[in-house]
């Protein structure tokens, strides 16, 4: 079951030295938009393979080759524990070398790093998720435990903004839950098709076909620096109470331990404190430009 | 501090314990001379420590000159702190090859850190190492830096004569030492007094030809200290200024400092505490061999910020800023401590002299200032 904060799985990686990644091979790929793919990983090691665990909101750190390291998101659900999947959008010199790789071959990773979706702290409540293009990968482990122990959750609703429809990731799926009775799934794009006949803007103007019990609401948040600051205090101003909203952020990692000190926010090392992390913990920051 | 039971040793001792430390597989690091600076290298004698010498030192400015004594540690600290020794400027984290289709192999294991033994390392660079601990030891080992670290003995020296740039005494470092040395000298005209800190120094100490101090120069030593403490080049009062640092984000005068700061770096790397690194993957030629690279980082530079979204510090004065509040303000709630031990390197060794006494003050002073007025002013109002 999902544990809470305090008892973080323990980290994997090489036995050189915690800079050192341990061994996965991809073992399936799916395109999932033009310039996103998700990769499921298996570790070589046995032994890792069977304790490898994570939980919703967490990291790793990705290994390709001599070409270097990115924090990626883990996007499965943490009870396939046999596998599991980082979906990566491709912009730079590591995402584009695992662009270039297939079926069989090997990146290196170390994780799971950094805080969780407060699941288990949220139950009974209801759940408002708000994801803006790739923001929606870390949030998906959360979903899968969200739907799985639905009756332990009050009203689950889902805010996902997009470029473009063509941008959509993790489509069926999504179509998938629109279709359920018992989640909200609504989707904002910023530039419509000429087939698209759903809403159009920022995601934040979502929020007025939605109805917030502000007594009863966690909300989750994963997504560009403008729309985590847009939606916070769009909550805010809907009286949700700020130790109930929570955002992952994103900012430059080396190590993920606590020891490069490139994700510092304050006093918080984004690697370790967060990735998310509640309103209330980073109030005196959040919003507050070049810090 | 007081009432500590001193040694006394003649100063011929101390080649006989370089010769034990050597005899006991250590490496000896001590000060010695070397382009014009008081720098920490391997040493192997005596002759080696700047006899003689003294620096000079002020914002942005160095300057060794004759003392007119033999003193072997009549100076302060030079640019080198002993972070290089535990965290090295550049360190390969691991190397890898390519075996076969999809496999990998990592190298050997990196080769164990020497065992060293500093000599004549001052308190407030134990107090530094004591920082750095909590950042590599504490949460998670670094297995370089927990093995130098652990194997590491100190010889230290307490300040006599602190240094134009020193604040020691306002940060608690110092000058005399306190913890985390084996053993602790103060250098006297022909003697030193030392302080036992450890067994391995009790065994030192007692291989050395010694008596127990008597009264007299045990007190000397006590003005010594006091005199000493009462003579730093500077003092910065750290009364609430966590708090009124981070609450003044905004203040103006970080725009001020700006414009003086050239983003050099150089204080990071001065800075015995600061730990910034950055870390560097490449492949050689034929694609089949890889290594991973850590080298010193520095929040000034413009890309240790970036992200997808663009850069989280663009500008000089948010840099300065990051850097002056981590120091003074944000390492208290990290790692329990302040993150500057009052050394004055980054003065010293700032190219435009920029001082971390003076900005923090100035600000802390202002707020202070508009704070009393504000209270004053609220009083007023009540009153009428
Ligand atoms: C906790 C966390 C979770 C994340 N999860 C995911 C995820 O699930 N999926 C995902 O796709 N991404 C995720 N990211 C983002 C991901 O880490 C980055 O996209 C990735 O590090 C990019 O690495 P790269 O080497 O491919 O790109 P880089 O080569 O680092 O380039 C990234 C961008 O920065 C620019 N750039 C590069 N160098 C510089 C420079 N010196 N100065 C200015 N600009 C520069 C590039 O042009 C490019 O636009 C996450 C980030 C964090 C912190
Ligand atoms: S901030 Fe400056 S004075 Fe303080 S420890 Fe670092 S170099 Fe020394
Ligand atoms: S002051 Fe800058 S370089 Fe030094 S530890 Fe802090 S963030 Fe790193
Ligand atoms: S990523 Fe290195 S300190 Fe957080």
């Amino acid at each position: 079951m999902i544990s809470t904060l305090d008892q973080r799985p323990s980290i994997v990686c090489g036995e050189a030295n915690p800079m050192a990644p341990a061994w996965t091979r991809i073992v399936a790929c799916q395109q999932e938009s033009s310039n996103t793919a998700s990769y499921t990983l298996q570790f070589l090691d046995p032994e890792q393979k069977k304790n490898y665990r994570f939980q919703p909101g967490q990291f790793n750190m990705v290994y390709l080759f001599g070409v270097g390291e990115a924090a990626i998101s883990i996007s499965s659900d943490p009870d396939k524990c046999d596998s599991l999947v980082h979906t990566i959008r491709h912009v730079g010199s590591v995402t584009f070398a695992m662009n270039r790789l297939g079926i069989g071959q090997c990146v290196g990773l170390r994780g799971p790093f950094g805080s969780s979706w407060p699941l288990q702290e949220c139950r009974g409540r209801d759940i408002l998720l708000v994801a803006g293009g790739i923001g929606i990968a870390p949030l998906r482990p959360a979903i899968y435990q969200l739907l799985k122990n639905r009756d332990d959750y009050g009203r689950l609703i889902l805010l996902y903004g997009i470029r473009s429809p063509q941008d959509m990731i993790f489509k069926e799926e999504v179509e998938g839950w629109m279709d359920r009775r018992d989640f909200q799934v609504l989707i904002t794009v910023d530039y419509p098709s000429d087939e698209w006949t759903g809403p159009v803007g920022v995601v934040t103007k979502l929020l007025r076909r939605v109805r917030v019990d502000s007594s009863r609401t966690s909300v989750f948040v994963c997504g560009p620096r403008v729309m985590n600051r847009a939606a916070a205090h769009s909550f805010l101003s809907h009286y949700v109470p700020e130790d109930e909203i929570f955002i992952s952020l994103e900012r430059n990692m080396r190590c993920g331990v606590g020891q490069c000190g490139h994700c510092q926010y304050g006093p918080k090392f984004v690697c370790k404190d967060g990735p998310v992390f509640s309103y209330a913990s980073v109030r005196n920051l959040f919003g507050k430009d070049e810090v | 501090m007081k009432n500590k039971v001193l040694y006394t040793i003649n100063k011929s001792e101390l080649d006989k314990l370089i010769g034990i430390l050597q005899r006991d597989g250590y490496r000896v690091v001590g000060p010695t001379v070397r382009d014009g600076a008081i720098t920490y290298e391997e040493i192997e004698s005596v002759r080696q420590l700047p006899i003689g010498w003294t620096d000079s030192q002020s914002p942005g400015r160095y300057r060794l000159n004759r003392r007119n004594d033999d003193h072997l540690f009549g100076y302060v600290v030079g640019p080198h702190s002993l972070k290089k020794f535990f965290f090295p400027p550049k360190q390969r984290l691991f190397g890898i090859k390519r075996d076969g289709e999809s496999g990998y192999i990592f190298e050997a294991h990196q080769p164990d850190p020497p065992r060293y033994a500093f000599l004549g390392v001052r308190a407030c660079d134990l107090a530094a190492v004591g920082v750095q601990d909590r950042v590599f030891k504490q949460t998670m080992a670094e297995p370089y830096y927990a093995k130098a670290r652990n194997d590491a003995l100190f010889i230290a020296v307490n300040c006599t004569e602190p240094g134009g740039t020193c604040f020691c005494g306002s940060m608690g470092t110092g000058p005399r030492c306190s913890e985390g040395f084996d053993l602790a000298l103060t250098e006297l005209r022909t003697t030193f007094t030392v302080e036992v800190g450890t067994n391995k120094g009790r065994q030192l100490i007692e291989a050395l030809e010694h008596e127990t101090t008597d009264a007299n120069t045990s007190h000397l030593v006590d003005l010594l200290m006091d005199n000493a403490a009462e003579h730093m080049g500077r003092t910065l009062d750290t009364e609430d200024l966590p708090d009124i640092l981070l609450k003044n984000l905004s203040h103006d005068h970080w725009n001020e400092v700006a414009k003086r700061c050239m983003s050099c770096s150089n204080c990071t790397f001065a800075c015995p505490t600061c730990f910034c690194s950055n870390v560097e993957d490449s492949t050689d030629l034929s694609g089949n061999h890889a290594e991973r690279w850590r080298t010193w980082g520095s929040c000034f530079t413009l890309e240790f910020s970036y992200h997808t979204g663009g850069y989280s510090r663009s500008t000089p004065a948010a840099r300065y800023r990051q850097w002056l509040t981590h120091k003074l303000a944000n390492w208290h709630e990290q790692f329990g401590t302040s993150g500057c031990v009052g050394c004055g390197r980054c003065i010293t060794w700032c190219p435009v002299g920029i001082d971390i006494t003076k900005e923090a003050t100035t600000i802390a002073n202002d707020v202070k200032r508009s704070r009393a007025n504000q209270e004053a002013k609220r009083l007023e109002e009540v009153g009428s």
